[in-house]
């Protein structure tokens, strides 16, 4: 299977099994179209003279013959859930002072009481994930909420009671953090940028945008401080990771304008990530959006590709677009993906035990506790094998080795099953591949794109 | 080639040896609402790149 589209003035042919790339002139493009079943492209062919027909077709069977494209499909190697736990997501607080109008978490709570995770049940956590990581080394652990900044003296101590024991088992803890960045000081900053690996603040755009959905509990927006505290930590935090992270609704469906805002405003790494809530939601995205929502990923890409062209590629970083064509993950981890309920798990502030933070509160989707381990009911092996080589939905989508067959809370949510994606979330991951393979082909070829083919084999 | 230049070959590693699992969960990164697991790095390629460039 080939995927080919058109993006950034140039023509792109993905081969699907082997994630080969190329790009080539308008009349190979036509070839490959007529190659690929599309019979409208033999009109524009006509044009082209048999020479220079030939000459493509021979470049074409040439990389066929290489395997580069139309390679032949080769059935995926499922790994299964192997006892193994090596990333955790830990809600050491079930409060928030925030009140967003979108958040799943029912502004914190998770749709039960209110209330922080103790250092024991922290410390619980950490030796369960020890204990229960095999053979890997590198594990992760995300402080999340709620707002984690709320109960940071656990966090600090969390990561203090880690760092002493982790030698001991031979592993190696990479620390996040995701935060509403309003909750912040230059002590909390320095402690941060020293133990996180990664950082994700949240920020949504625009003030007028994110100040209508992210409301202290009082009413208040909450922009002009958050802006105010991400600003001093970026300004602290060196080369490390971290992300200045959005979330768009039906409210702001020029999205586009928020990222660049974010860039504009000193940011460097942003991302942005579409709403997924209820229909019956005001602020709710569905497929009637779709067409909008795909020329905001567009016009991103254009301003995204012209932007690091211009100032340097570190100045600008958007994370669904960064995409390394040629060393990104194995099979193995694409058809894996998150690895929610298998080797990624979430835990509450009372230690029990879910596949994932969206999941949390569900009692049919408890795994346990960390105090007496996971409970053996099956969900890591109904987890891991659902992937995209068992979703009729997925088998035979062009981009299932970029999303792995998208979030399985956000199926289960709005779907009512964890096997059936959300379509207007399929769309606009697809669309959100295309720009990251466009610009990824451009930036490694040094701009080379269709038009340096040539006028003679670009002809309309 | 006078028409195609090619980008990237064979970039889906799907030999045995893979999935040591060593790499990030990708939900723990910048989405934690999304899937998009094609931007994460290799952990294997990343480690003997940095030794790589360390033994120049």
């Amino acid at each position: 299977m080939v995927h080919l589209f058109e993006m950034l003035g140039s023509f792109f042919c993905l081969d699907v099994p082997s994630g080969s790339v190329i790009t080539t002139d308008r009349l190979t493009y036509l070839l490959l179209m007529l190659r690929n079943g599309v019979p409208g492209a033999l009109g524009e062919l006509s044009t082209f003279s048999g020479e220079e027909r030939a000459e493509a077709e021979a470049e074409i069977d040439g990389l066929i013959a290489e395997g580069v494209i139309f390679s032949p499909e080769i059935p995926d190697s499922v790994r299964l859930a192997d006892g193994v736990v090596k990333a955790m997501c830990l809600n050491v607080t079930h409060d928030c002072n925030l009140r967003c109008k979108y958040c799943f978490a029912d502004g914190g709570a998770y749709g039960g009481k209110r209330g922080s995770m103790s250092l024991d049940t922290a410390k619980a956590a950490i030796d369960m994930l020890l204990a229960s990581s095999g053979t890997r080394r590198n594990l992760e652990v995300d402080f999340f909420g709620g707002e984690p900044m709320l109960n940071f003296e656990t966090v600090k101590q969390t990561v203090a009671y880690a760092r002493a024991c982790e030698g001991a088992f031979g592993k190696r803890i990479r620390f996040t953090l995701t935060t509403n960045a309003t909750v912040m000081d230059e002590g909390s900053i320095d402690f941060l940028n020293r133990e996180m690996s990664n950082v994700v603040l949240s920020i949504d755009g625009r003030s007028e945008v994110h100040d209508s959905m992210r409301r202290f509990a009082g009413g208040r927006g909450s922009f002009a401080r958050a802006k105010e505290n991400a600003l001093k930590f970026r300004a602290a935090r060196g080369d490390k990771d971290y992300y200045v992270r959005g979330t768009y609704t039906a409210e702001n469906l020029d999205f586009c304008s928020d990222v660049l805002f974010l860039n504009d405003c000193g940011f460097d790494k942003v991302s942005i990530e579409p709403a997924v809530l209820p229909a019956a939601s005001p602020y709710a995205l569905g497929m009637s959006n779709v067409d909008k929502l795909k020329g905001e990923y567009l016009r991103l890409a254009e301003e995204y590709y012209k932007r690091r062209s211009a100032l340097g590629r570190d100045k600008f970083s958007f994370f669904h677009f960064m995409m390394d064509l040629s060393g990104g993950p194995c099979e193995k981890k694409r058809l894996l993906g998150c690895g929610a309920g298998a080797e990624y798990v979430a835990v509450s502030p009372d230690g029990g035990i879910f596949p994932c933070h969206q999941f949390i509160g569900r009692a049919e989707f408890g795994m346990g506790n960390v105090f007496d381990g996971l409970r053996p009911n099956g969900i890591p092996e109904r987890f891991s094998a659902n992937t995209v080589s068992s979703k009729d939905g997925c088998k035979k989508c062009w981009a299932k080795y970029y999303c792995s067959g998208g979030c399985a809370a956000n199926a289960y949510n709005l779907n009512g099953r964890l096997d059936a994606p959300v379509d207007y979330l399929c769309e606009l991951q697809k669309t959100r591949t295309e720009c990251a393979i466009a610009v990824a082909a451009l930036e490694a070829s040094d701009g080379f794109g269709t038009a340096d083919f040539g006028a003679a084999a670009n002809k309309a | 080639m006078k028409h195609i230049r090619v980008i990237a070959r064979a970039a889906i590693d799907r030999s045995e040896h893979t999935g040591c699992g060593e790499c990030q969960a990708s939900c723990q990164s910048a989405c934690k609402t999304s899937c998009t697991v094609a931007n994460q790095p290799c952990e294997s390629k990343r480690v003997n790149r940095k030794e790589a460039s360390g033994n120049k």
